[in-house]
């Protein structure tokens, strides 16, 4: 990657350290003595839970980018403050949270990392994949960036930076991709279509307008 | 061999009140989709038939509703969980009192794991 080695924003505020909610901790230590008896298999119940990654939360996120594409001020209210123009949308995340939108350009690209508390904005992106969670995912998304997109099949331009964000218990992050070239006209629902899960966390591109013909 | 998806719709043919759509069931949040992949691995072990399920679950609502439960439809994988603690105590997988040490458990590695890195449970989170 260029330059900044370490564009991984990090914001350190009160409780620096991981959270989970009292549901999510007895959902964990389920999970866990399920395990251990030999009841469950955690990589059976993953793909099991893989085939509900598209089921999982409102999925406001495609409406979201749709509508930055399609009205500038919205855009712009978005960027400045993403949470109450969200809002506007009629989603309101869970109390005391906080979305913050960071548009990707031809220059710069944007990632987000960290699924591993409850800080991943799942009601506007869904379930994370189950491989979004992975040790060797994350640190390798934090170390090598480009090697991460590589893997996902797509490269950018060399002078393209690409910075990493991490969410926090209090910020959630998500991508604002770049509007596909072709769509000049398009209506928001149409252009919510080209809008994928990967293209609001990073790991992905936008549908060409040929994919949804 | 039943697919994944053929078990999560028997699921809710079987078991009433399971938010869903045309293609199946849907989640609000991420534990709710464990919770209910949880389930219908321990029904395809055996442990319990949808029936009886149906029942503990019926009756767990019951018991929430008396104790103010507003039953708007955003509490049901609550009841859930609550059936799937309530089952394993029953069939002797795991007692109450193991559940609430794992939880702990968990509880202090969440708060000793620092914010991005895994939450890995560690024989020293039982301590204390």
């Amino acid at each position: 990657m260029t330059g900044h080695d370490h564009d991984h924003h990090h914001h350190h505020h009160d409780h620096d350290h991981s959270e989970l909610s009292e549901t999510e901790l007895r959902v964990r230590a389920l999970e866990t003595i399920l395990t251990e008896k030999g009841y469950v298999d955690p990589a059976a119940l993953d793909v099991l839970i893989e085939t509900y990654e598209t089921r999982v939360g409102p999925r406001n996120g495609a409406r979201v980018v749709a509508r930055a594409w399609s009205d500038p001020a919205f855009r712009a209210r978005l960027l400045k403050d993403a949470t109450p123009a969200i809002a506007e949308l009629g989603y309101a995340g869970r109390q005391g949270e906080h979305i913050v939108a960071v548009e990707n350009t031809p220059r710069l690209h944007h990632m987000v990392v960290c699924t591993l508390c409850s800080c991943y904005p799942w009601p506007v992106l869904g379930l994370p994949p189950v491989w979004y969670k992975s040790a060797p995912y994350r640190s390798k998304a934090v170390k090598d960036p480009r090697g991460v997109l590589a893997d996902f099949g797509f490269e950018l331009p060399d002078d393209t930076e690409i910075r990493v964000w991490d969410s926090t218990a209090e910020i959630r992050y998500f991508v604002l991709p770049m509007r596909p070239a072709g769509t000049e006209g398009w209506s928001e629902q149409r252009l919510a279509d080209l809008v994928t899960r990967d293209s609001m966390i990073g790991t992905g591109l936008p549908k060409q307008p040929h994919e949804v013909a | 061999m039943l697919s994944d998806s053929q078990a999560a719709l028997d699921a809710t043919r079987m078991v009433p009140g399971i938010p869903r759509d045309a293609d199946g069931p849907v989640f609000r949040e991420p534990w709710e989709a464990q919770a209910f992949a949880m389930a219908v691995t321990l029904h395809a072990r055996g442990l319990f038939s949808w029936n009886e399920w149906a029942a503990t679950l019926a009756d767990e609502i019951k018991r929430a509703q008396a104790a103010g439960d507003a039953d708007t439809g955003e509490t049901y994988y609550r009841h859930w969980l609550a059936t799937l603690e309530r089952l394993i105590a029953e069939k002797g997988v795991a007692t109450t009192a193991t559940l609430h040490r794992y939880r702990d458990a968990w509880d202090h590695a969440a708060d000793r794991t620092p914010h991005g890195s895994p939450i890995v449970l560690q024989p020293e989170d039982f301590a204390g």
